[in-house]
This record gives C-alpha cells, sequence and structure tokens, in this order.
C-alpha cells in the first residue's frame, strides 16, 4: 500500500467507477500529483459500483445524459470493458406504446438506432418471454453491459503509470479545511493532505463529505430492490456473461437481464426507501458491503409475481433459486440529474455524484476538462451543482422529490410535468392576488409561477379557433388554449407579467464596469440608464447564458437573468471578479420583485399611473430609469422578450402586490389582462425568434450558429473573445431556424402538435446531420397564435438552412410537413420590430 | 412422517457487532435478520425428508411478529405450513422455548398432525443456548441426538452422523425423537421464484404461549475486547515467496 502524501494538487475522494475514471481524465489532461483515497480496499470498495447491474440503454429524453452514455460506451469499449446485447423495452399498454413512439423520436433526435418491433419478434430473440403479455417492445441494438470494476482498475492503473497519481484506499474522510471560502486540504485516518482542488465522488457518501467543508451535495442514498436466480437452465453451457437482449419491463419498472447463468430482476416499482448517508453502515458493520443492505422481501413480493408471468418457465423453474438479494443502495437526485462542478459555496471543491454506472466514465471525462480547461465539450448545465437554489439543498426538498420520482424511474413523464412534493416554497408577492385570479402554477426554481390564469377563460370563446386548440390529450397536458388567448389580448392590448422568478445581482465597486465588461459580450460601458441584452460566453465561445445589464451609475450594475439558471450564472460573475475586490456581486433576487407589461397599450395604462414622460422621446427603447408610479418608486426598463411596447417594472419585494393592483386596475378600461409565462416563456418569444437559454443555447452552441451576431465586436477583452473573432470569420456548423409545421393531420385524423425535442427529417425521412455528425431535433416548439402556426425551432446544416425549404417532423411515430420560415433571428411577427418601437 | 422444524429469527453477521442502546440485544439496522444457519440446514433436511418419505414438513418459531419473515423464507423453500408462537424471544429463556415447542406437539399427538420427528438447529446464532433441543426431548420424553451433521431415516428408526471428540460419532435412535442439525454436511437450498410466491399464501397459524416464560436470566450483553488483527503480512511481490512456502509447510500443505 502506498503512503499518504501531505500535499496534492488534487484529491479524488471514492475508487468507484467515477473517481477511477476521473483520476485517469485529469492525468490525461496533463495534471500531476494527483492523490485517490477512499475508506474501502480495492479494487472493490463497497461503494455502489460494486453491486450495479452494469447495463446501459442508451437512450433518454434528454441530450446531455445521452451524449454523456455514449461517451461512457465509447470508453467502456475502448478498453474492452462493453459486451453489446442489444435490448428492449416492452411494453403492457398502449399507453406505454405511445411513449415507446416517443422515445424513437429521442432516439432518432440523438442519432441513436432504435425501432419499435411486435411480441414475436422480441420472442425471436428472447425465447423465454411470453409474447402474450406485451403489446409490443423499443428495440435498441446498442444496448450492453459494462465490467465497471474491471473498467476503472484499469484507469487507476493507467493514472499510477503515468506517474501521476498516488491511489491510498482504507482511508477515510475525518474532515476538510477550508480557509475563505477556499478549500486548503483533507483530514484523514491516515493523515492529513493539503491540496488545492478536492473532488468529491464517493457516491451516496457525497453529501456527508459535502457537509464537512459546509457545502451541499443534495442527493440520497436510496434503495434499489435487485435478486439473482440461478442457475437457469437455458443458459447453462453458454459462453460469456450475457446472451440474450436486457428485458426492461417499462410498465411494472422491472428489468431482467442475464449474468452468466444466472438471472437477475430488478426493481425501481417498491416503496422509495431512502437513507440518510450518516446512517450507512460501516464496512465491518456491513453483512455484504455498506451499500448491499438487507433485502426486505415484502417490498418485492409484486415483482416477483409480474416477473413471472413476463418469463414463465424461464423463472417458474423450482430448481433455480434466489441465490442473492439486496436492497442496493444507489444515489437519487431531486431532479433526477447528476451533481457535478464546483460547489458554490466552496471554491476549489468539486462534486462529481449521483452518476450511474452507464454514465460514469463520460462524466468523469467531461468532469476532468470542466476542472482543468474551465469547461467541458458536452454541455453539463442541467448536472451543474450550481443550480440548486439554497432551499433544494435542504434534506426535506431532496427527500420530497427523490420520493416522488423514483416510481418514474421507467415512468411516462411528460415534457411538461409538474412535481406535486415541496411545492409553494418561493411565492411572488402577488401570489394571493394571482390565485384569486384562477392562476395555474407551474414551478420554476422553486418559484411559483401562473402559466395561465383562468379568468382569462372567457377569451377562449372571444378568439375562437384562433387559440389553436388541442385535441390530444397528450398535446394538450399541462398547457391550455387560454395561453393562447391571452397572447392574442396582448397583442391586442396589453399583457400584465409576473416576472419574480428572475434572478438578479448587482456587480458593484469601483472595477465594476471593467468586471462586467470582462465577462459579457456586447459593450456595457454605456451611459447611465441604459440597458444591454448580452451574451455570455466560455473560454471556447461556447454560450454560458444570455442576460441583460442595467447599468443604474457609474460603478452599479443591475444583472437580470433567468430563474432556472440564474444561480449557476451568478456563481460564473463571482468566479470572474477580479481579486483585489475592486468589483463584487450583491444578489438581489429576493430584494426586488419583476412586473412587465407589454402591448400596443403599455404606454398608455402605464403614463395613467406616472407624471415621468413616457413618451418615446422621453424614454426610447433600451432605457431603464426611476419613474413615480402613484407612491411608488419604480425602476422601469424598456425592453421586451415578447416583441411589444413596454418595461419591465423592478420594485423592491413588498411593495409588488401593490404595483401589480394598480397595474391590473388602470389596464383594465384599456383591455389589459393578467398573462402568465406561457405566453412569455413560449408563444411571444417564439414568434419573435427569440432564443432561450438551456433549449436553443448552451455550451455547445455559439453565436453565429444562432444568429445573434452584431456587425463589430467591442474593443475590450472579455471570456470567450478569440474564440468568437474566430466563429465570426468560419462557416457555422448548424444554423438555428424557425419552422412552420404545413399539416397537423395525424393518420388517424387528429390533428397533433408538437412540444419539443423532435427529429427534423429529410423529405425521404432520413436524418439530417451537421458536420459533426448531430442529427437535427426541435429545441422549442409552441403556438405562435397571431401568426395561426405551429413554431419549432432548430438547428440545421447550413446546406438545408434554406427559407422556404420542406422538411418533415416525426411526432409519436408519425411524420408532418414542415417548412423552414427564418434562418436567422429575424421575427416571423413583426420583423420590423415596429411594434416595440412603439 | 411428519417433520416439524424449529427456526429463530436471529439478526445477521457482521464483523462488527453494534448492540442497541440498552445492551440487551444486537443492533440490526445494518444487518436486518436471517435465520439461524444450523436451522437453515435443519429446513432442508425436513424438505428432503418429504420428498423421499412422503409426510408432511412444518416450520415453527418462537418469536415477534416480525419472525413470520423467517417462516415465509422456510416455507419458501418447500415446507408446507408454519407454527407461529407469537412471543417476545429475549423474554424466553431456553426452557420457555423447549416448553413452547412441547405444548405445540403434545397438542398434535393422536392426530393427523402428531408429530414423528422435531428437527431444531444445534444452536442459536445468537444467544448460543444449546440447549432448546435436550429440555425439549426431555420434556417429551423423546430421545435427542445433538450436533448432527447428517441422518436418514428407515424403518421407524434414525440413523445421524455427528462429530465427535475423537471422532465421527454415529447414533441410532428410534421415533419418535429430536435432532439438533449441525452446518456442515447438509446444503440448504435457495428458494425459487414460485415457492417465495407460495410461500406468501401458505397458512401461518398463529399461537399463543399458555404460560408466564421464565426468562432466559439475561442481564445485559458486553462486546469481547477488539482483537487484534490476525493478518501478517509476508511482504510484497516475489520478495513473500520464501515466507509464503515456509508458512505452506508449517501447516503441511507441502511437504518439507
Amino acid at each position: 500500500m502506498s503512503a499518504l502524501p501531505a500535499r496534492a494538487r488534487a484529491v479524488v475522494v471514492g475508487a468507484g467507477i467515477v473517481g477511477n475514471s476521473l483520476a485517469y481524465h485529469l492525468a490525461r489532461l496533463g495534471w500531476r500529483d494527483i492523490v485517490q483515497i477512499d475508506k474501502g480496499p480495492l479494487p472493490n470498495p463497497g461503494g455502489s459500483t460494486g453491486h450495479a447491474s452494469n447495463f446501459i440503454f442508451p437512450v433518454d429524453h434528454s441530450r446531455e445524459m445521452t451524449d454523456i452514455t455514449r461517451d461512457s460506451v465509447k470508453q467502456y469499449t475502448e478498453y474492452g470493458c462493453f459486451t453489446q446485447s442489444g435490448g428492449y423495452e416492452v411494453a403492457r399498454s398502449e399507453a406505454r406504446m405511445q411513449e415507446l413512439a416517443r422515445r424513437i423520436t429521442s432516439s432518432k433526435a440523438w442519432g441513436i438506432e432504435s425501432e419499435i418491433v411486435t411480441p414475436k419478434e422480441v420472442q425471436e430473440k428472447v425465447p423465454f418471454l411470453d409474447p402474450e403479455v406485451i403489446v409490443g417492445g423499443f428495440w435498441t441494438p446498442s444496448v450492453g453491459v459494462v465490467e465497471s470494476v474491471r473498467f476503472g482498475t484499469l484507469m487507476r492503473e493507467k493514472a499510477v503509470e503515468m506517474g501521476a497519481l498516488v491511489s491510498v484506499p482504507n482511508t477515510e474522510v475525518l474532515g476538510v479545511d477550508v480557509v475563505d471560502g477556499r478549500v486548503k486540504g483533507v483530514r484523514t485516518s491516515q493523515g492529513d493532505i493539503e491540496c488545492e482542488v478536492l473532488v468529491i465522488a464517493c457516491g451516496v457518501w457525497s453529501p456527508k463529505i459535502a457537509r464537512m467543508a459546509g457545502a451541499h451535495i443534495p442527493l440520497t442514498p436510496a434503495v434499489h430492490q435487485m435478486i439473482s436466480v440461478g442457475p437457469i437452465a437455458a443458459f447453462q453451457g453458454l459462453p460469456g456473461e450475457i446472451n440474450f437482449p436486457i428485458i426492461r419491463d417499462m410498465d411494472t419498472f422491472c428489468y431482467e437481464r442475464q449474468h452468466g447463468g444466472d438471472m437477475e430482476v430488478g426493481s425501481y416499482a417498491h416503496r422509495p426507501i431512502l437513507w440518510d448517508p450518516e446512517d450507512i453502515p460501516s464496512i465491518e458493520q456491513s453483512a455484504l458491503s455498506p451499500t448491499e443492505l438487507p433485502f426486505t422481501s415484502d417490498d418485492f413480493d409484486p415483482q416477483l409475481e409480474q416477473a413471472l408471468e413476463l418469463m414463465p418457465e424461464l423463472l417458474g423453474d423450482e430448481n433455480a433459486g434466489i441465490r442473492y438479494a439486496i436492497n442496493g443502495l444507489l444515489s437519487l437526485t431531486p431532479d433526477g440529474f447528476p451533481i457535478l462542478g464546483e460547489t458554490p459555496e466552496v471554491k476549489g471543491l468539486w462534486s462529481a455524484a449521483a452518476v450511474w454506472v452507464k454514465e460514469g466514465p463520460g462524466t468523469a471525462r467531461a468532469v476532468a476538462e470542466w476542472i482543468v480547461e474551465g469547461e467541458s465539450e458536452i454541455d453539463l448545465h442541467h448536472s451543474d451543482i450550481a443550480r440548486f437554489y439554497p432551499h433544494q439543498r435542504t434534506r426535506e426538498h431532496v427527500r420530497a422529490r427523490t420520493s416522488e420520482a423514483f416510481n418514474k424511474t421507467y415512468g411516462i413523464v411528460h415534457p411538461g410535468e409538474q412535481w406535486s412534493s415541496n411545492r409553494d416554497v418561493r411565492l411572488s408577492p402577488m401570489h394571493e392576488q394571482e390565485k384569486a385570479l384562477g392562476a395555474v402554477f407551474h414551478e420554476t426554481a422553486g418559484w411559483e409561477r401562473p402559466w395561465w390564469y383562468e379568468s382569462n377563460a372567457p377569451l377562449v370563446e372571444k378568439y375562437g379557433d384562433a387559440v389553436m386548440p388541442r385535441e390530444a390529450e397528450w398535446d394538450s397536458r399541462w398547457w391550455s388554449p387560454i395561453i393562447n388567448a391571452e397572447h392574442l389580448a396582448m397583442r391586442d392590448a396589453a399583457g400584465i407579467v409576473d416576472l419574480t422568478a428572475f434572478s438578479m445581482f448587482d456587480v458593484v465597486g469601483p472595477k465594476a464596469c471593467e468586471a462586467v465588461q470582462s465577462i459579457v459580450v456586447l459593450n456595457v460601458d454605456v451611459a447611465d440608464g441604459r440597458v444591454v441584452y448580452t451574451p455570455v460566453l466560455t473560454p471556447n465561445g461556447g454560450f454560458k447564458a444570455d442576460l441583460t445589464v442595467m447599468r443604474l451609475g457609474r460603478n452599479q450594475f443591475r444583472v437580470v437573468t433567468g430563474g432556472a439558471h440564474g444561480n449557476a450564472d451568478r456563481k460564473w460573475f463571482e468566479d470572474h471578479m477580479p481579486a483585489d475586490g475592486g468589483a463584487y456581486v450583491v444578489d438581489q433576487t429576493s430584494a426586488f420583485t419583476t412586473i412587465g407589461i407589454w402591448g400596443p397599450k403599455a404606454r398608455e395604462i402605464l403614463q395613467s399611473l406616472t407624471r415621468d414622460d413616457l413618451s418615446n422621446a422621453a424614454f426610447k427603447f433600451g432605457d431603464c430609469r426611476t419613474i413615480e408610479v402613484r407612491s411608488l418608486l419604480v425602476l422601469a426598463s424598456r425592453i421586451s422578450y415578447v416583441g411589444e411596447l413596454g418595461w419591465e417594472l423592478y420594485v423592491p419585494f413588498e411593495t409588488g402586490a401593490r404595483l401589480w393592483s394598480l397595474l391590473l386596475e388602470a389596464g383594465a378600461p384599456h383591455g389589459a389582462v393578467p398573462v402568465g409565462i406561457g405566453v412569455y416563456g413560449t408563444t411571444g418569444r417564439l414568434e419573435k425568434g427569440y432564443r432561450a437559454y438551456g433549449t436553443e443555447l448552451d455550451t455547445e452552441r455559439n453565436i453565429i450558429e444562432v444568429g445573434m451576431q452584431r456587425p463589430k465586436v467591442k474593443d475590450a477583452e472579455f471570456v470567450g473573445k478569440a474564440a468568437y473573432l474566430k466563429q465570426r470569420d468560419a462557416e457555422p456548423v448548424t444554423v438555428l431556424c424557425s419552422l412552420t409545421v404545413d399539416d397537423h393531420t395525424s393518420s388517424t385524423g387528429v390533428k397533433r402538435y408538437m412540444l419539443g425535442g423532435e427529429p427534423i427529417l429529410a423529405a425521404d425521412g432520413s436524418l439530417i446531420r451537421d458536420a459533426h455528425g448531430r442529427p437535427t431535433y426541435v429545441t422549442s416548439a409552441g403556438s405562435a397564435p397571431s401568426l395561426g402556426k405551429h413554431v419549432l425551432m432548430a438547428f440545421l446544416p447550413p446546406s438545408h438552412a434554406v427559407v422556404g425549404a420542406s422538411y418533415k417532423v416525426e411526432y409519436l411515430g408519425e411524420q408532418y410537413p414542415v417548412t423552414v420560415a427564418a434562418t436567422d433571428a429575424t421575427p416571423l411577427f413583426d420583423p420590423e420590430n415596429a411594434r416595440i418601437r412603439g | 412422517m411428519n417433520t416439524l422444524v424449529c427456526i429463530k429469527r436471529v439478526p445477521a453477521a457482521s464483523s462488527a457487532v453494534t448492540l442497541t442502546d440498552d445492551a440487551m440485544g444486537v443492533d440490526t439496522r445494518h444487518v436486518g435478520y436471517t435465520t439461524s444457519p444450523h436451522e437453515e440446514c435443519a429446513v432442508e433436511a425436513a424438505v428432503q425428508l418429504v420428498e423421499t418419505h412422503g409426510g408432511t414438513a412444518a416450520v415453527l418459531t418462537v418469536g415477534p411478529e416480525d419472525a413470520l419473515e423467517q417462516l415465509r423464507d422456510a416455507l419458501a423453500m418447500g415446507v408446507k405450513s408454519a407454527v407461529h408462537v407469537v412471543a417476545d424471544s429475549d423474554a424466553f429463556g431456553p426452557a420457555d422455548v423447549a416448553r413452547a415447542v412441547a405444548d405445540v406437539v403434545g397438542a398434535r399427538a393422536g392426530s393427523d398432525d402428531a408429530v414423528d420427528l422435531v428437527l431444531l438447529g444445534n444452536d442459536a446464532a445468537d444467544t448460543g443456548d444449546f440447549q432448546v433441543g435436550i429440555r425439549l426431548a426431555y420434556r417429551l420424553g423423546w430421545p435427542v441426538v445433538t450436533g448432527v451433521r447428517s441422518f436418514s431415516v428407515e424403518g421407524g428408526r434414525v440413523a445421524a452422523l455427528g462429530d465427535g471428540p475423537d471422532g465421527v460419532e454415529h447414533f441410532d435412535v428410534p421415533l419418535p425423537a429430536v435432532l439438533t442439525v449441525k452446518e456442515g454436511g447438509i446444503t440448504p437450498r435457495y428458494p425459487s421464484l414460485p415457492g417465495r410466491i407460495k410461500a406468501k399464501k401458505a397458512p401461518v397459524e398463529n399461537v399463543t404461549p399458555g404460560f408466564e416464560p421464565a426468562g432466559s436470566g439475561r442481564v445485559r450483553l458486553h462486546l469481547p475486547p477488539e482483537q487484534p488483527s490476525q493478518v501478517q503480512i509476508l511482504g510484497e511481490g516475489a520478495d513473500a515467496a520464501p515466507a509464503l512456502v515456509d508458512v505452506l509447510e508449517q501447516i503441511g500443505v507441502v511437504g518439507r
């Protein structure tokens, strides 16, 4: 055993699939002086990797997870640790068959070969499955199994051979030293190590180590039950570990996977059984390993019968016994994504946790790139640890959401699906008034946001077919035609929007201007009282954020950004502040609320409440200044995300309710109505071709590709400038286009409306790939009521990005004709932007 | 022939035992419960007896409500019915358990369910009292053989084999009899999936003990002092070879 060094550049805690792969990737990227510790022995220290079922189904509805998984398979394959078996997801219900058709949508969108098959076809490859029990299946030939412990060992040994890594097992973390918000070292049972970077990659124990440093990794250990039945007569004498495709029995939340002479049956159907990391037994206290807890058979009994139903002869063999049965611990998170990146609480403290075997090597590569180069090739924003707002880091929130999510592991989850647990946490000052208006709330980052108002239901009748009603239940779930009615009312008169969920922070200090200039793309060294909407880039020129910056004074800039990504944006700004303290970030999110008012009547309405001059001459587009609205002082900013004349109005939180009442009262005679986020986030912006972070914009896309370049680039340096200058001189690999659906009629005569994530196909139904090989898919989809069209955004290769070109979109197993309507940011509605200029 | 096999719900084993706060029991949060390993062999023997000779095998436990889990485990291995003497096992000493079992056996005497053979584990994995089998036989007035590794039944007699101080001991006793079984000679089967499903539906007769237990006289448990590690590192790589050869010679694996 190696002795523990006293100093290291990076300490990796954990020798499971993540820790081992991460140590190697750090070494591959040139880092030396890496120390890896684990409290258990090698090669299987007793964490979740050691008992994982080790199979990989590559198709996920999330592009991020699919890409990470695909990269993992590539790495496993490179080291001879992957065996392809193929796999079926089988359906027992028609609802599930629709879900499988939707999975085809995702498989095509991400470029993975899959097909829908009949029960008979499943039985041809899996002769012991009873085809009478199922109605169909989803076949993915690239499904397979991996040897995660062997792969991890190879990774670790490679890093050691490179002279980059010292790996010390049987060493437990006892404490983490943090000085001035930065990691200085780690205390262990074998001595202390000083380090610059500490990576927590110890799965279910990660929250415990984070807490030692005063940080949070909001995951929970949860039980996944698994049994192994054997010897299976049908498997005797067959070579290797796996000879038959893996079965996921989607409607019973179970899987059946051959493992040598045994059949493993695993389940996600039992009640959620959550543990606290602090309660996980030590190695000595465990009967098997700390993460293989005693099997609770009562929880599994219903699954036995379902498994027996599917494979009656094979599992019904009296001579085959349940040889192994565990309550295996794995990691769950409140939103189902891993927890990656530097913790917002402690510099130098990184999380690489809540990562399953199928994602391990890919995640490790991406996190290593992030640590060493400042960003990863694959966009990780869904997994960024900085996404969690304070309340989302509590044990209560984690338990509530993971309990709710557990049985959705194989569930049919609608893209608009809302959580039911731990709601009503972040409430706007107008919340009670909104409830009285019949607001239907959806959640963003804990905020309750009105998506539409039932009080506007009469508008649906008024506008008739213009609200583009949706017949199919799936298309209209978590949706209402009231959204489109509100949209039309806003375009006719005015809409009043609760935007409390915005994240806001000030950059202040003598070097504030310099600091903000160094982060954002556009020039913000503007006159006081101007607002700038600007991209923020990563070093390699990908999108880190898009946000607005108001110059409130010589040394005060207020940054306003979306609630979903606002916490990560704030961390990005904090990370780029000057070391000498000449500028710093002050969070204002909870200090101010925002109400928007937009529409042709917006000026008239607001003017009726103030003596300040709101005329075009006095208050230009892009101006922001404080005005008196009756007895309130309001910071008004003339910008728009819906393409109408109007303002974002910022007031101290406690006066928000008053401002809301004033606007509604003054607006009513003009036909103004409260308008939900269904308009603000989808219909209003899609008609105007506005891009959204997380759908069109992410670190894998650049300014040129999304058509947001300006004629000039500012002189000042900023993050990503060199990359951006290069991008400006090169042909883009893809071009963000707006498309409209020409015909919605399905084969059964029902009009269908895409929801986003669908592949755009060539006329012959083949995938359209860009020069990087990425297929074309719908980034955002929604109604454009003022155009009477359903609008889709998608990145097309430049050769295909031609206005008027015809393609197809595949939705739930059928293809519909679409036409390219714009190949840049030109709005489909009011292309001259006359309405904004009002 | 009717066999009754007696089992006990005990904490599963781990290398570090933790006691409950009152030091009267083992903390089972992390390890859960199981059936004593000797008794799993006894259950297997009972199932095999039915397979060879016909008749029935029933399983019995004296224990809390949760001991139903262990009864179901035995049922999953092929035992057909179960008797649950619902009782707090900590309040029941070995004499009490023997009495409770004897009461059940006595109640069945003369009926179709009359017990011909009672199988127990040699000793319980948690308390290790080694007493119940002998006390039970005494109460019933039946012969008893303890420490049985394997046995066979032929013509109303039991031929049993066990380890004695001077080698293997052979016993021959008439039925009805009591045997306490020891691990090593009989390999318990794993429950099959249909067995598990059947076990859920199998009948379990609940019995309330008809007496006040005398108790075990246990005051509290103590953990033994921690044993220093018995691991001796002989060396690393090829350097370790001579030392390893010495050890192998010492223990007689290779000749000198």
